[in-house]
């Protein structure tokens, strides 16, 4: 076993701001991962007692219960339209909102759209695993063109299903946002460069300066068929190529 | 090479493995043994060669690892 030595000190734990409850993700979910970064940078801001997160419909219904400040549920795809209402009534108040493909790019296109393009000073966190987990990996909008889901049995068709949506893109050409970026979680150093896009984000939203999205290529081994580190190389090796990485957008 | 020591919440590690592949030391491996839940559980198969460089948290979706490392005095603290 190892031994620890009265020289040793800690320096990873348990971000503050992260509730003591164990997560319901599947093994290997990058979902748990951008939680404790977003709890980390909560820490790192000194923002927890005025942060609200809006909660989605999707793997991730249950992240108010994660985040130890307030949080709200919004009807799907409406979570955008949700944290306009808070911030336009608590503007001291630091807003984000947690939301998957299925929730921000299909059903709720129209509330992340404008409220993009009236440049709300509220940060958006979208997670695109390009699949529907939670019911069971159903064909997104964000599904590559090839890729196997259940509603989808021959891999995506683009003459039946169309093409990919490059959400951030969409948002890139609006006047409005201040921050549009795109990141992943394959390997360590993309980690170090979620977690400062994340920090970004939210300073940015601090310092009153509007709209951010941050975008994050995560992984769903259950639904893909893969092992977690399948996951990981199938989004180095081909995810990246069809959503590429990097700032969009940089007005701060 | 500074040391370091890792301590695994095993009733919350879901044994999917991405801490094994993060290690750059090659320290960390499935250890056999089976939580409640039945998933096979990480542990440091070769603890002496940690260096508590804490890539395996940083990695870990379940946020079960605590990272301690042996800092030199003048160097102060290093946060992960």
């Amino acid at each position: 076993m190892p031994v620890m030595t009265q020289k040793m000190t800690k320096v990873f734990e348990r971000p503050r701001s992260l509730a003591d409850i164990e997560f319901t993700y599947c093994p290997g979910c990058h979902h748990g991962l951008i939680t404790r970064i977003i709890a980390q940078v909560i820490d790192e801001l000194g923002i927890q007692e005025r942060t609200v997160v809006v909660g989605p419909v999707g793997c991730s219904v249950f992240v108010y219960q994660w985040f130890r400040c307030d949080g709200i549920q919004s009807a799907h795809g409406r979570a955008c339209a949700v944290a306009t209402g808070i911030k336009r009534v608590n503007p001291d108040l630091i807003v984000f909102t947690y939301q998957g493909d299925g929730d921000l790019a299909a059903i709720g296109t129209a509330e992340s759209i404008h409220a993009a393009n009236r440049g709300e000073n509220i940060t958006v966190i979208f997670i695109n695993n390009q699949i529907y987990g939670m019911t069971g990996g159903q064909m997104a909008p964000t599904t590559l063109i090839g890729q196997w889901a259940t509603s989808c049995p021959d891999g995506r068709d683009a003459g039946l299903a169309g093409y990919p949506i490059r959400f951030s893109e969409m948002v890139a050409q609006l006047d409005a946002p201040v921050y549009v970026t795109r990141q992943s979680l394959y390997d360590q150093k993309r980690i170090m460069a979620t977690s400062r896009a994340i920090k970004k984000a939210f300073q940015y939203q601090v310092e009153c300066k509007g709209y951010s999205l941050v975008e994050i290529l995560a992984n769903c081994p259950t639904s893909w068929h893969m092992t977690p580190t399948q996951a990981n190389k199938h989004i180095a090796d081909v995810v990246t190529s069809v959503f590429p990485l990097g700032d969009l957008v940089d007005r701060g | 090479m500074p040391k370091g020591m890792i301590l695994i919440d095993k009733e919350r590690c879901k044994g999917c493995g991405l801490c094994i592949d993060a290690c750059p030391q090659h320290v960390l491996s499935y250890s056999g043994e089976y939580n409640q839940k039945g998933y096979n559980v990480t542990w440091m198969e070769d603890p002496d060669r940690c260096t508590g460089c804490a890539f395996c948290t940083l990695t870990c979706p379940d946020v079960t690892i605590e990272v301690y490392r042996e800092i030199s005095p003048g160097r102060g603290g290093n946060n992960a």
